[in-house]
């Protein structure tokens, strides 16, 4: 089955192709077949992959498939070829599985759009991009697909490009990313320019003899890389286009706003570990970045009153968990983050969609409250998801963010500042998630009549996919148990082949000590746990108790609810900073350098050239014999140049 | 003194000769019948056909017969082919053209067919005669074909332009050859080079002038400037398949024997490399900047012809075999858009009233978006733009003129080919931008001339992406003589 690895990919480019050349040629069951169809294949076969992949004895567990040389220009050499390791396969696992689920989902949520077949085909390309991240081979490769899922990401965040601000969302989403793609190619080029190849296997072999450990340049090279998974996973200071995004289809956000496009940047992080291990300042830094955003973004959070927002800033929140695992250099960690977190982000988001459904899209949570009797299925999935998301034991959020917060604590790169940060976090993202659930689902019914009489709950195709990441959201982190509940980690295991390279480049012998502190490691859990508990009972005495206290504390700190409710005015500082002084840089390079300068010196030229024309043609008579008097002329000059010479 | 060892009467070194010949004996013969007179364009295809086929099978054959006359070496198979194939082009889309204009007269396939052979006999020789033979029997047809439309005033100028300016020409090159068979008692060109010391320390006037006059000669069916004054209003007058015919078969047909006479035969004059130098500049920016201004694109295309062959011309001033095979690449890249290009106008002229100005595009687009679109892509190619076989021919002519160390000759090529720019996208400019004067015509395909579109657009931008393959045939056939 193997040499089939580069079906994954292009299944959902060819239902890209056939959606989008016949584009409003075909019926709707045509599109939805093929656009659900080509997803469920590249899921099957990922999933019989998987099995064949994990039947091979653990260190032979890479699959490298070389399709053809796509450049060659000296001793530049890069190939169109598709890597299947155990990251790759987690990675195509999630991508093809709430891929699909969501494609399934689009179906109920968007059967009354116009643009529906122009929304599958995005949707199809998306998902032919974002497997060929995580599948490419080499940087340049990754580099085409990260590039695609930043069109499919414009792309259907201005969907519906009438609405100014979706426009607005989609150009802002792809300008920042941008900024960040900068970084990413630059350190790809030092990759290159020091290790002479992009491929990964490559430069997980020889990026050790190629940089020296712990020097500045590969610290450059690591934070370069950094700054291109800031800007598409939306970490301090890039993170300012993601709440915005919330302008495109619910389902996309749930797709490409939560559970794939925006972890990339952790999966690149992780792809390159060795580099980043070679460098523990780089590492100190993602660290930093990644619990500063967890607890800013989880701030914000709690003062929004849009329901997709405060998943947005919920998402920016656990994707700060994310890098800060792989900042301590808990790589394993951060990727069953990713995963866990793929499952309930996004059950929250289809869940949510299916609350704006019902609603008649309206998403402010203070028009909306009791919805729980009207819309059953949507409320126990989404509590499902908010249970996982907070860390209560035993659904899938609590072991993977228990194990990262744990990390944080005893890594050798960890601190207890870090540990501090994403304890104080998770209490936040207990509160505000409980604070949506109470104002959305429970409490007086604050709706008006006319949005209350179309109260429904949504189809099987959209109830379906919920029930079904539900489950997985409760089961999804039952294979990463920590080894204290006297379980196996098979997710480390599983990983081990990626993560060894990486250990072995630094060449220390125990930097991630297994000698745990069983004592530690069980009080640090349970003051989490608590936190937690508590956290939802403040929830509940301000939302659904007694609401006046709520009224009460935000008067009383009415100037800190307006800094979190105007998210600290970053929007407003960025704007004032970057984008209003370049605004005034590019008009005095348009109207002064442009328009007077460059345009003067061409139609200059242009003049010149056309009076020149204009006077040669007088040349051209169009008599014979003036004709042949220049042909004499010719004549003699030449015969005269060569009697002299 | 007579070659006795390449004394041998072989025909088969005549092969596509002959082929081209026979056929144009036969229509001209059955001609006269009037119901066989409409198999002539089959006839002509056939011979054609037959002629690709046995140049093709020429390929790699190394001899000379009839006392050193005919030569067969891979440099003229390789020019061979490409005259064939231009030739095929050219009937396909001549057909209809000539039957909507009352034109179609077996004579005109016939005279195809000789001049053909004309430009076969020219490159495939080593003899200045033989060359001056294979000129004329290429040259008297093509002033027929150029005034073939009786009625039209243009025409008949054309052809009596091309005639008087041709003769004159064909003068100077005669005498050329009397002074350099004076000079030196043989027109075999591999005698002069083997005795060019003696005869240049006797004889060196007599040989140079007579150089030069030769020079003359074939500049004049290349278009170097000044002897490029007939071109644009032959090019113009002449009925739109000829002139596309002009623009690439005679043009390739003089290169290759201007090739095989500097890059082969006089190489030791050293004075060649700066008179070639002027020459190039010259013929680049005459015919740049003359194109600007025209409002007719047959004779745009007249203009951009010279420019183009200002193009070539560099390679002569450079030399050596890569600068040699980027003329030959780039000769076949430029029949190949330059006909395509044509392929469209000609298409537009089986419209009653069109005369291929400028302002009969606007609003091309709108009807046509496919068409307007390949005629796009054919400007690209010629404005020398990736990823068409414009950019590759170009590239290699600089990058091997850059080699060289001809800096300031390409500083004027690329210069020329920026200002190029300008007019080959007016037509796209016009076909896509402008608002549509009159209500265009909706333009009528036949089969052949769709088969001329597909070949020159495959070719264009299918060598424009894998140009290796046609570099390396062109490499090995300039091994012929260099």
């Amino acid at each position: 089955m193997t040499e089939y690895l580069y079906l994954i990919p292009i299944l959902p480019l060819v239902g890209f192709l056939i959606n989008g050349l016949l584009i409003g040629r075909i019926p709707r069951p045509v599109i939805t077949l093929i656009g659900c169809g080509s997803v469920a294949l590249s899921l099957a076969l990922s999933l019989s992959l998987f099995f064949e992949l994990k039947a091979l004895p653990a260190d032979s567990r890479m699959i490298e498939q070389v399709l053809f040389t796509w450049i060659v220009s000296g001793n530049f050499h890069v190939s169109m070829g598709f890597l299947l390791d155990p990251l790759s396969a987690v990675m195509i696992l999630v991508v093809t599985g709430v891929g699909f689920l969501i494609h399934v989902y689009s179906v109920g949520y968007m059967h009354k759009d116009p643009g529906y077949g122009r929304y599958f085909t995005y949707l199809n390309l998306f998902t032919f991009s974002m497997l060929t991240l995580v599948l490419a081979d080499n940087f340049l490769l990754m580099f085409v697909g990260w590039e695609g899922v930043g069109l499919c990401s414009y792309l259907l965040i201005g969907f519906w490009y009438h609405k100014k601000s979706a426009a607005d969302a989609g150009k802002k989403a792809f300008i920042v990313n941008r900024i960040g793609d900068f970084g990413f190619l630059i350190g790809m080029f030092i990759v290159f320019w020091q290790v002479g190849s992009l491929n990964f296997v490559d430069i997980n072999a020889m990026a050790p003899a190629a940089f020296i450990a712990g020097g500045s340049l590969i610290t450059i090279t690591c934070l370069l890389l950094f700054v291109g998974a800031t800007g598409k996973s939306a970490q301090i200071p890039l993170f300012v286009w993601l709440p915005d995004a919330m302008e495109g289809p619910t389902p996309v956000s749930a797709l490409i706003h939560a559970a794939t496009m925006v972890t990339a940047g952790v999966y690149m992080i992780v792809r390159s570990n060795v580099l980043y291990m070679m460098s523990p300042d780089a590492l100190f830094v993602v660290a930093v970045v990644g619990a500063l955003t967890a607890i800013f973004a989880a701030t914000i959070g709690l003062a929004q009153n849009d329901i997709k927002r405060v998943l947005a800033y919920s998402t920016v929140s656990q994707l700060g968990y994310m890098f800060l695992a792989c900042g301590v250099a808990a790589f394993t960690a951060g990727i069953f983050h990713l995963m866990t977190h793929a499952f309930f982000k996004a059950l929250l988001f289809l869940a949510s969609g299916s609350v704006l459904h019902a609603m008649s899209d309206e998403k402010d949570i203070r028009k909306m409250g009791g919805l729980k009797k009207y819309i059953p299925i949507t409320y126990w999935t989404f509590l499902i998801g908010t249970l996982a998301i907070t860390g209560i034991p035993g659904l899938s959020g609590f072991f993977s963010k228990d194990e990262i917060l744990w990390k944080a604590f005893s890594s050798d790169y960890g601190h207890p500042v870090f540990w501090v940060l994403g304890f104080v976090t998770a209490g936040l993202t207990a509160f505000y998630m409980f604070r949506l659930v109470y104002l959305t689902f429970h409490g007086p019914e604050r709706m008006d009549d006319e949005t209350k009489s179309h109260l429904h709950e949504s189809p099987k195709s959209m109830t379906v996919p919920l029930i079904i990441l539900a489950a997985l959201a409760i089961a999804g982190g039952w294979v990463g148990m920590p080894h204290i509940l006297g379980a196996t980690n098979y997710f480390e295991h599983w990983l081990e082949p990626v993560m060894a390279s990486g250990r072995n480049a630094v060449d220390t012998h125990a930097l991630m000590s297994t000698s745990s502190n069983a004592g530690m490691e069980w009080s640090l859990m349970v003051a989490s746990v608590g936190l937690v508990l508590i956290s939802i009972f403040v929830a509940r005495m301000f939302y659904n108790k007694k609401p006046e206290l709520a009224t009460a504390w935000q008067k009383k700190m009415s100037g800190l609810h307006k800094l979190l409710l105007n998210k600290y005015y970053i929007d407003e500082i960025y704007g004032a900073v970057i984008v209003r002084p370049t605004v005034y840089f590019s008009l005095f390079l348009w109207k002064v350098v442009d328009v007077v300068l460059i345009d003067g010196l061409i139609n200059g030229v242009a003049v010149v050239y056309n009076d020149l024309s204009e006077s040669l043609r007088q040349v051209q008579t169009g008599r014979v014999r003036t004709y042949a008097t220049w042909f004499a002329v010719g004549v003699v000059v030449l015969i005269a140049v060569f009697m002299r010479g | 003194m007579i070659d006795y060892t390449s004394a041998s009467i072989d025909f088969a070194l005549l092969g596509p000769e002959i082929a081209l010949l026979a056929s144009a004996f036969l229509i001209l013969v059955t001609g006269y019948v009037k119901s066989l007179g409409k198999l002539s364009p089959g006839v002509a295809f056939v011979g054609l056909v037959i002629a690709l086929v046995l140049s093709l099978n020429q390929w790699g054959n190394q001899s000379s017969g009839f006392f050193g006359m005919v030569t067969c070496d891979d440099f003229g198979s390789a020019f061979k082919v490409i005259f064939t194939l231009i030739a095929i082009l050219t009937l396909l889309m001549a057909h209809r053209y000539l039957s909507h204009k009352s034109l179609n007269r077996p004579e005109f396939y016939a005279l195809l067919n000789i001049s053909t052979m004309g430009m076969m006999v020219m490159a495939n020789s080593t003899d200045l005669v033989v060359m001056f033979l294979g000129l004329e029997i290429m040259s008297l047809p093509l002033y027929v074909m150029a005034g073939m439309a009786r009625r039209s005033p243009e025409s008949n100028e054309a052809g009596i332009k091309y005639f008087v300016m041709g003769a004159f020409a064909s003068a100077f090159l005669l005498m050329g050859i009397a002074f350099v068979y004076g000079a030196s008692g043989t027109t075999d060109l591999r005698r002069l080079v083997t005795d060019y010391h003696y005869i240049v320390g006797n004889f060196k006037l007599y040989l140079y002038s007579g150089v030069a006059m030769i020079l003359v000669g074939f500049g004049f069916k290349v278009g170097a400037v000044p002897f490029h004054s007939w071109i644009p209003d032959v090019y113009e007058g002449a009925p739109t398949p000829v002139t596309a015919f002009f623009s690439v078969g005679p043009k390739a047909a003089g290169f290759a024997v201007l090739l095989r006479l500097f890059v082969f035969g006089f190489a030791y004059i050293g004075l060649l490399s700066d008179v070639f130098w002027v020459l190039a500049a010259l013929t680049m920016t005459v015919g740049n900047i003359m194109a600007l201004r025209q409002n007719n694109i047959k004779r745009m295309l007249a203009y951009s012809s010279i420019a183009h062959a200002g193009y070539i011309l560099i390679a002569f001033a450079v030399g050596g075999d890569s600068a040699v095979s980027a003329a030959m690449f780039y000769l076949v890249a430029y029949a190949l858009f330059n006909t395509g290009a044509f392929a469209v106008l000609v298409l537009l002229e089986t419209r009653t009233g069109c005369k291929s100005d400028f302002s009969e595009l606007s609003g091309f687009s709108r009807l046509h978006p496919y068409l307007s679109s390949v005629l796009a892509l054919f400007m690209f190619a010629l404005c020398g733009f990736p990823p068409t076989v414009g950019f590759f021919g170009k590239f290699y002519l600089f990058s091997a003129a850059i080699q060289s160390g001809f800096i300031w000759l390409v500083v004027i090529g690329v210069m020329n080919s920026f200002v190029s720019v300008y007019y080959y996208l007016r037509v796209i400019k016009v076909s896509f931008f402008d608002q549509p004067q009159q209500t265009f015509v909706p333009v009528t395909y036949s089969p052949a001339i769709i088969v001329v579109l597909l070949i020159t657009l495959a070719g264009t931008l299918g060598l424009g992406l894998f140009p290796q393959q046609l570099l390396d045939i062109s490499q090995s056939a300039i091994f012929a003589f260099l």
